[in-house]
């Protein structure tokens, strides 16, 4: 009885597809709210043009692109863990999502590098250094740098996350070929953030 | 094999399931539920907001100061704003009326993810808490005005992290609701509901969810910006380091233009609901009515300079949004034809909920008129932040999304409480309110148009007469507001037990008992070829 | 209740699109040797486009999901293209 009337309460309503939709639609607000941060950079560039390429030379295009083909193949591997649940390779798919999950990590790594350069140099956002030495332009470049760059981290740290859950899932065996939806959306999450890296990435490092 | 109203003869009301009394509603994930509790917390928003309002009115009874000094008032608009527009009008119906009636409209037993739902009520509740905090704590209460424009939103000295954190709170409960209804109306309808027999105040659900979902993100980040200059000197909006605040109020109303379209889309969803009810006969031009309700939403995105004629912008930029804004005005032009061409000739069934959607049309028309005025450069170089704008907007949004929640409340309200109310009451509150309303609001037109500046405290001898005028209006409306709210309140508990269908409505809402059993239907609707919304034959 | 299994995506698809991203990203690199002014950001923008095209399309699953969540997808991209060129309405004919 007790069962019945929990079962009438929560009628198990899941459908991949609903799922599917609900992480591609969240994906739009993450796409928006970047946006937003792309309206602001598209605007200052345009009124900044040389600061802003002046500026760029304080940045490591090595490390840059180091991270760039890093996350660009995580994203391959977040990909094949898909393809690997499906067949019910279920360790193909547990290490394929930790070798994603260690990407992500060593991205977080270099970017806490990178920054810590910036810090070294006395460039931060409302520095001494930034305020006194530099144009405006090159101010709103470097607080652009740091929100843009920041607000990307932030968004892998809640991959890295997300995938702490689906590596539990498929552990457990909850998420598994017949119910992927964990799995499949934390990927769709992943690729969020490396598409958001794939404009960041020339914008900020390759307009020297 | 149980039926769902069997289970214990209950329905969403009395059912008492693994949690008991207070926390069976706020653990609850049944969207009827979900939909009562965001009925009480926006209604006591309200309430606060109208009294902040009140005493605005009061300070302007009389030139000078009355009750009130500057920064008060600046504090007190700020915090009616506050409220008004993040707590009241943008959830307003999508999460009340879309929460309650959206899935039984079209066949479902909850919205897509009911779980989800709930949260979007906790984040409503903590977003309100944290702009109380702002209020109560800190350096004193935000006086920016709702709009937190740049400069000052980053020089204040006001408490304004809290309030700005509170309304990004609030975006973000706003945003699940739409994602959460977008997947509710593209996967659950039930066998049969094709999206062209799909009621309209469904459809105007789902406009008003694309908004919700792709315009909040912008005012969520353009808040973090202005968070991020607060601490840490970031400078994309502070002129000193080369950041521009006409930028800032590019993004603000990126969002806000479309917000009022979250705001106004759902309140003719349900008007298009009560015309036809209460003509008992088809509404007039049903795809058109789809037609320009997306076309509104759509064309919504492209229309917030107008908010900004007199800030700095470009020629250009202002030739253009002036153009696009009398573009936009059209989809809504045609949806009132709609619903006076419905009542021609139709069996017309004169009740509370149709005075209020008549009212509603009159006011909203008035409202949108002025809009004109403001859309032209010309003329709102002159009215541009004057009493005029603050009618504008009142007449429209509080005329148009509120008088919209009344008629909409007492359109469903035996539906949702499973009584009646005193309609000799709910008239007159209607009769009251109404009238207040006109009085409160009308002399503003005139009172912009001939100078007196909004967000003062304090205005010229010879604005003493309209502004006398304004305030009693406010006392009358909120005495007709009382008048509403008590009747309600006390049929909600001991009104006369309602029908299923007591104004012969045709949606699916009206084929259940009132109120409805837990799982919506003891058997899942199917539509066939002939069924429909509005087919009064 | 779940949708037609769709096909199952091959590794190897995912390894070659993987490579043809890592060659647009050495271009895009490579190019900005190249001096070309203006044009700069377009090329720039131009291999990101392409590589987020591939991104989308394989690595996100378009390809092999239902028409109208692309079209959401194109959609939700043309709005903010859109609000971007409006905006730069203002900017650009400023005097």
């Amino acid at each position: 009885m007790e069962e019945h009337i929990h079962h009438v309460e929560h009628p198990d309503m899941y459908d991949p597809e609903s799922s599917k939709i609900g992480m591609w639609l969240f994906i739009f607000t993450e796409l928006l709210l970047f946006g937003g941060l792309f309206l602001v950079y598209s605007v200052y560039r345009y009124m900044n043009a040389d600061a802003f390429h002046l500026a760029a030379e304080e940045l490591n295009t090595t490390i840059g692109a180091i991270n760039t083909i890093i996350l660009l193949v995580s994203s391959m591997t977040i990909a094949m863990s898909t393809t690997a649940l499906q067949k019910g390779h279920k360790k193909v798919a547990m290490a394929l999502v930790v070798v994603t999950f260690l990407i992500g990590f060593g991205f977080l790594v270099n970017k806490y590098f990178e920054w810590g350069v910036k810090f070294d140099h006395g460039i931060w956002p409302g520095s001494e250094h930034l305020i006194n030495n530099m144009s405006q332009g090159e101010i709103l470049f470097f607080g652009l740098y740091f929100v843009m760059t920041g607000l990307h981290a932030l968004h892998i740290i809640v991959g890295l996350v997300i995938m702490g859950f689906a590596i539990r899932g498929i552990n457990n065996g909850k998420v598994n070929a017949e119910r992927p939806s964990l799995l499949d959306n934390c990927g769709l999450y992943w690729h969020l953030v490396d598409l958001i890296w794939i404009f960041l990435f020339p914008l900020f490092y390759l307009i020297t | 094999m149980h039926t769902t109203s069997a289970v214990n003869g209950a329905n969403y009301l009395t059912y008492q399931g693994k949690y008991r009394g207070l926390l069976g509603w706020i653990l609850s994930t049944d969207h009827k539920r979900i939909g009562l509790l965001y009925l009480y917390s926006i209604a006591t928003m309200f309430s606060i907001g109208v009294l902040l309002g009140l005493a605005m009115k009061f300070e302007l009874l009389a030139p000078g100061k009355t009750v009130m000094d500057a920064q008060t008032y600046n504090a007190t608009f700020t915090v009616h704003g506050v409220i008004m527009i993040f707590m009241v009008v943008i959830p307003g119906l999508p999460a009340v009326f879309g929460n309650l009636m959206l899935p039984i409209m079209i066949g479902a037993k909850d919205v897509a993810f009911p779980k989800l739902n709930l949260l979007s009520w906790y984040l409503y509740v903590f977003g309100v808490v944290l702009v109380l905090i702002a209020l109560f704590f800190g350096q004193g209460v935000p006086d920016t005005g709702w709009t937190f424009y740049a400069p000052y939103s980053f020089k204040s000295g006001t408490n304004l992290l809290p309030a700005i954190f509170g309304a990004f709170v609030l975006g973000f409960s706003s945003i699940l609701t739409g994602l959460n209804f977008l997947v509710t109306i593209h996967r659950l309808r039930c066998p049969g509901m094709k999206w062209t027999k799909l009621p309209l105040f469904v459809w105007t659900l789902y406009g008003t969810a694309w908004i919700q979902l792709l315009a909040t993100p912008v005012v969520g980040i353009t808040l973090v910006l202005v968070a991020l200059e607060r601490t840490f000197g970031v400078g994309v909006f502070d002129p000193a380091l080369g950041g521009d605040p006409i930028l800032y109020q590019h993004l603000f109303w990126i969002y806000s233009h479309p917000a009022v379209y979250i705001m106004i889309l759902p309140a003719m969803g349900a008007i298009s609901e009560i015309i036809p009810t209460f003509s008992q006969k088809h509404i007039f031009g049903y795809k058109a009515i789809i037609a320009s309700t997306m076309a509104i939403a759509f064309v919504g995105y492209l229309v917030w300079g107008h908010h900004m004629f007199t800030a700095g912008m470009s020629g250009t930029a202002q030739y253009y949004f002036s153009l696009l804004t009398f573009i936009v005005a059209i989809p809504s032009a045609i949806k009132v034809f709609n619903w006076i061409s419905t009542l021609y000739k139709g069996s017309i069934n004169i009740q509370t909920p149709f005075y209020w959607a008549i009212s509603f049309i009159f006011v909203f028309m008035i409202g949108g008129l002025s809009g004109l005025v403001l859309g032209s450069l010309a003329t709102d170089i002159y009215v541009h932040d004057t009493a005029f704008v603050v009618a504008h907007f009142h007449y429209i949004v509080f005329g148009g999304t509120g008088f919209a929640f009344f008629a909409a409340m007492h359109y469903w309200f035996p539906k949702i409480f499973g009584r009646m109310y005193d309609k000799a009451w709910a008239n007159i509150g209607w009769l009251v309110f109404t009238i207040g309303f006109l009085a409160l609001y009308s002399p503003m037109f005139y009172l912009g148009m001939m100078g007196m500046p909004r967000r003062y405290y304090d205005y010229l001898e010879e604005f003493h007469g309209g502004n006398i005028l304004s305030t009693f209006g406010s006392w009358i409306m909120v005495t007709g507001f009382v008048i509403i709210l008590a009747n309600l309140i006390r049929s909600a508990r001991k009104g006369s037990p309602a029908e299923v269908n007591p104004w012969k409505g045709k949606t699916l809402e009206w084929t259940v008992s009132s109120p409805p059993p837990v799982l919506n239907f003891d058997k899942d609707p199917v539509l066939g070829e002939k069924d429909g919304p509005y087919n009064y034959e | 209740m779940s949708e037609e299994k769709h096909h199952i995506v091959p590794y190897r698809l995912y390894a070659i699109v993987l490579l043809v991203l890592l060659t647009l990203t050495f271009a895009s690199i490579g190019i900005t040797g190249i001096e070309l002014g203006a044009y700069t950001v377009a090329g720039a923008l131009l291999f990101a486009i392409l590589k987020s095209y591939l991104v989308l399309i394989y690595f996100m699953h378009l390809k092999y999901d239902k028409p109208y969540i692309r079209i959401m997808v194109v959609f939700v991209f043309a709005i903010f293209v859109v609000v971007l060129v409006i905006t730069m309405l203002d900017y650009l004919y400023r005097v």
